[in-house]
């Protein structure tokens, strides 16, 4: 087998995503990154991360994310409403001579402030969330957590995302995205290289995977896809892939050794050679993806 | 005293809309003098926030109380922050609403949906 640290390109992003939860998501990127060795796995599952489960990293830097929010000096308002007009998404209210801020619903973009005529909004902090670095066995490990009660993941998995790229030694990095194909999705893949599209052979496999391969197809991202839990009969998602002229990269058997394995927290390729054997051939195929796709690009 | 119900159409003979926040049109209706006045409702369109946003325009239209089959909560906070009761309405036809709230045979609404925060950007 060809030296995986030497066709690695360099801080190469891989986002690995899914239509739904349970396909194996968390499967593929903890075992590509500990395969791949020398690697950052970044679990932008935000709402429930659990790549740390396998990891058991320990943990180095521990940081609260906040955002900016509004906040109102009732005695500069004069309820001229242009903030509450401004805003997008109508985080502002206006009643009974007073303003109301709903920080939930404020996306963090400061107009409000800029737009008031009487200078009567001020920023403060809001805690989102907290990010997590650590170490396990060569491979960083960074995890976004948000807070309780948070609405929206998009700022801890921004932090996520700007610290996965700060590391001096330039390494492969692993994406574990949430699932489906909602903003935080997006956010999650919008500076990836290459997508690794994990897969059910189920119907609602196929129709999950359809979901996501719009996503990435929209978005230009160069892709392929993984089949997991593969039995021995008729698979949609496979026929919809070759239907639609999509690379299935490998297709990983039904097989009770891995599940038991990966249900206990443990992580595969670190395990056994046979495990270790599968994802490090997963993983050269990946980079044979790129530097081929990459060559294609070059030629345009 | 005036009351406010979200409608489908422009029309009084039309029917209570099931959304309060993406409500085509308000109707602004005034129990004492018995004049209809529908008001576009711009929050239908928006990105998110949309109750908030209808909220605001019901809280200045000025109105005493809302008739509504389901409230968001973010709008409830809105409207219960200006005093405006929510009233639950029981059937789809807005006439037979107002005779229903003339004759104090509606509740107030009591619960209050979460709504789709946060899933849209």
């Amino acid at each position: 087998m060809p030296d995986l640290t030497d066709m690695a390109a360099k801080n190469l992003k891989i986002a690995i995503l899914s239509g739904k939860g349970g396909t194996g998501k968390t499967l593929l990127s903890v075992n590509l990154a500990s395969a791949a060795i020398d690697s950052v796995y970044v679990d932008c599952d935000v709402e429930e991360p659990n790549g740390h489960l396998f990891f058991k990293p320990k943990w180095n830097i521990e940081t609260e994310i906040s955002v900016k929010i509004p906040q109102v000096d009732p005695h500069k308002c004069d309820g001229c409403k242009r903030c509450v007009e401004f805003c997008k998404f109508n985080a502002l209210a206006y009643i009974n001579g007073k303003l109301k801020i709903f920080d939930d619903v404020c996306h963090s973009c400061g107009g409000c402030q800029i737009i008031c005529p009487q200078r009567a909004i001020t920023e403060k902090d809001r805690a989102v969330g907290t990010l997590s670095i650590g170490d396990s066995e060569g491979v960083h490990v960074l995890s976004g957590m948000m807070k309780t009660g948070i609405a929206l993941g998009i700022p801890v998995i921004n932090e996520l995302l700007s610290q996965c790229g700060s590391f001096e030694d330039e390494r492969p990095i692993f994406i574990d995205c949430p699932p489906g194909s909602s903003c935080i999705v997006m956010e999650s893949i919008k500076d990836a290289d290459y997508c690794l599209l994990a897969a059910e052979p189920t119907m609602f496999g196929k129709h999950d995977l359809e979901m996501v391969w719009s996503l990435v197809e929209l978005f230009k991202k160069r892709h392929s896809v993984v089949i997991n839990k593969c039995v021995d009969q008729s698979d949609p998602t496979e026929e919809f892939c070759n239907e639609n002229g999509i690379k299935i990269l490998e297709k990983i058997p039904f097989d009770v050794e891995l599940g038991t394995l990966n249900s206990n927290g443990r992580i595969a390729a670190r395990e056994s050679k046979k495990y270790r054997d599968l994802f490090s051939s997963l993983l050269e195929k990946i980079y044979r993806e790129v530097s081929h796709e990459a060559a294609v690009d070059s030629e345009r | 005293m005036k009351i406010a119900i979200p409608a489908d159409d422009k029309n009084i003979d039309s029917t209570v809309c099931q959304s309060f926040g993406r409500t085509p049109y308000f109707l602004i209706y005034d129990i004492d003098t018995e004049i209809a006045d529908f008001i576009d409702n711009s929050a239908a369109s928006s990105q998110g926030g949309a109750g908030i946003k209808a909220a605001q325009a019901i809280v200045d239209s000025k109105v005493s109380a809302i008739l509504t089959p389901r409230c968001g909560q973010n709008a409830a906070e809105v409207l219960t922050a200006a005093g405006i009761l929510i009233y639950k309405t029981e059937s789809s036809s807005i006439k037979e609403s107002i005779a229903a709230f003339k004759e104090k045979r509606l509740d107030q609404l009591q619960e209050i949906h979460a709504g789709s925060h946060g899933h849209g950007g």
